[in-house]
């Protein structure tokens, strides 16, 4: 007991502790415009007492803007599995499809997100005042895509032929065995895709409201470094960065949960 | 006419045949052990009357109909089981009586599943995965869902290879036992000839590959049921395992193994100069009459 606590509760904190040393001594030596922990604190105390408080656009509680952050976060995530997974299947069972698609994906790829942006802005200005958030969207479907793809790729090339051998002595129709052998025998994979994507969608989010303006904690965080308050852009990335790691960790425990079965 | 059919099926997979000539013929009802080598092509066999793979010449009948493809009227368990682990043993054995029995009510398949359960003795594990189950639980799932297919005939690949010492044995007692209750043609495939001849009524070695093919068949007059302890004391048992074994190693002395390998011979004749030289930097014909040969050697394994 004694050992499991100092594990998990006094050895991180020891790096807490060093990285707050750190802070301070940057900011009385050489980092003159960055604020201090205590200042940090002071100043984000009202967006963290009152989490939810709504006192204008750009002025919340640091949770309200997560939860708007979060819901377009899903909103483009869903979107990025409904369109990679069936893409991951077909790339997965069609060498030809593979051919045809493979090089074009492998160079979208590694498309940063500040790129795709812009080129989504231009494809829904027609949407008029939606063109930001459809926008949006359309960066983080894009963006967080690619692992649910590749995993889901390699999951459907790395079924063992016994599986595909009972498919197919049972003779068994395509839809039966698309969701009775096909799917179940990738789901690990697909997960450990899924798991990645959020990852990236979420550090899509940030960027996306950056340059969009949008309310969230990344819209939040570029106004106040227009508003010179350097306080609230701390805030934002500790807020960004726990958040991040909550999701991680669900994830990887619905991941565990489908591994075993 | 036979039930099942090989005539002259070769197969191979763009190199030297595996298998070469292959004539069998099982009638209704039999029950036949074909021994070889592990490597000798026995899965390629099986997987060729199962149709998953296609002969590359000669052809393969079961009751009079050409087999093009893999189909439920021909039982198979594998060596490795291939059951699906994400499935219980009962929904495993269902999927199966599903797929064949297309128009059968729920309560039909389901009652069906449990009775091919019961007849292997695995009525307390139906709930559970393939995971948590021991090698022969497995295997006896595999066999349950082979059966429960309703197959017109069986087909054993090395069913209990991988299984120790006893479960061996007793599975061989169980294989023995529903197959007197159900009187299927099985067709069983096994590295053992113990297993064969203690469970067939024939048993035909298959020769060591590459070019493997079948030998004589061995008609096995064990009246059955079959003692385990009686039977190694069967003077017919003995004597016949001494001819399979003799045989089979007999097959595999005869095989040479040719190799093509390149010799360079020292430089001994002198360079014939009455052949013009050429300025070219890459010599189309070698000066000297003998520099390279070719030898084939003839090695015994």
């Amino acid at each position: 007991m004694k050992t499991f606590k100092f594990d998990w509760l006094v050895l991180p904190l020891i790096g807490v502790a060093a990285v707050l040393i750190l802070w301070q001594v940057s900011c009385a030596t050489w980092a003159h415009d960055l604020p201090t922990p205590a200042k940090t604190w002071e100043s984000s105390k009202p967006y963290v007492m009152e989490p939810f408080a709504k006192r204008g656009e750009m002025d919340q509680g640091i949770l309200r803007f997560t939860w708007y952050s979060l819901i377009l976060v899903a909103k483009g995530y869903a979107l990025a599995l409904i369109i990679g997974t069936p893409i991951g299947f077909f790339l997965g069972l069609s060498k030809t499809f593979t051919k045809i698609f493979d090089p074009l994906i492998q160079v979208l790829r590694p498309v940063s997100p500040l790129a795709w942006l812009p080129l989504g802005l231009v494809l829904f200005t027609s949407a008029g005042k939606n063109a930001s958030e459809l926008g949006a969207l359309f960066t983080i479907a894009i963006c967080s895509m690619w692992p649910t793809v590749m995993n889901t790729a390699v999951g459907v090339r790395a079924i063992p032929q016994d599986y595909l051998n009972v498919a197919k002595v049972l003779k068994l129709s395509r839809s039966k065995t698309l969701f009775k052998v096909l799917i179940p025998a990738t789901l690990p994979y697909m997960f450990t895709g899924f798991r990645l994507s959020l990852g990236i969608a979420w550090l899509v989010i940030v960027a996306a409201e950056m340059l969009t303006g949008r309310p969230g904690v990344g819209g939040f965080l570029w106004q106040e470094y227009n508003a010179l308050i350097y306080e609230h852009i701390i805030l934002c990335i500790v807020t960004i960065g726990v958040v991040g790691f909550i999701l991680d960790r669900l994830m990887s425990v619905v991941e565990r949960k489908f591994k075993t079965a | 006419m036979a039930y099942l059919e090989l005539n002259n099926v070769s197969k191979d997979f763009g190199g030297t045949p595996v298998l070469k000539d292959i004539n069998l013929s099982v009638e209704k009802g039999e029950f036949v052990a074909i021994v070889g080598f592990s490597g000798a092509g026995k899965t390629t066999l099986i997987s060729l009357i199962a149709g998953l793979l296609k002969p590359s010449s000669g052809f393969i009948k079961l009751n009079d109909l050409e087999i093009t493809e893999p189909g439920p009227d021909r039982g198979i368990v594998f060596q490795n089981y291939s059951l699906l682990p994400w499935l219980s043993v009962f929904e495993n054995i269902l999927l199966a009586v599903e797929a064949v029995n297309p128009n059968w009510s729920a309560d039909k398949c389901s009652g069906h599943v449990e009775k091919y359960i019961a007849m292997v003795n695995l009525t307390p594990a139906r709930d559970k995965k393939p995971g948590e189950l021991s090698g022969g639980m497995r295997q006896r799932v595999s066999v349950a869902r082979a059966l429960a297919m309703e197959p017109q005939i069986l087909l054993l690949d090395e069913p209990l290879s991988a299984l120790d010492a006893l479960t061996r044995a007793t599975l061989q007692d169980e294989i023995s036992r529903i197959r007197s209750e159900t009187n299927k043609t099985v067709l069983l495939i096994t590295n053992d000839p113990d297993e064969g001849i203690y469970l067939a009524d024939r048993i035909i070695p298959l020769t060591a590959g590459p070019n493997a093919t079948l030998g004589p068949s061995f008609k096995i007059e064990i009246p059955r049921p079959r003692d385990r302890k009686s039977i190694n004391h069967d003077g017919h048992f003995k004597q016949l395992r001494r001819e399979i074994v003799e045989f089979m190693l007999g097959s595999k002395s005869e095989r040479h193994t040719a190799i093509t390998r390149k010799l360079i011979l020292p430089d001994i004749e002198p360079e014939d100069l009455n052949v013009p030289r050429t300025m070219t930097a890459w010599r189309k014909t070698p000066i000297r009459k003998h520099e390279q040969k070719e030898e084939s050697v003839e090695v015994e394994p």
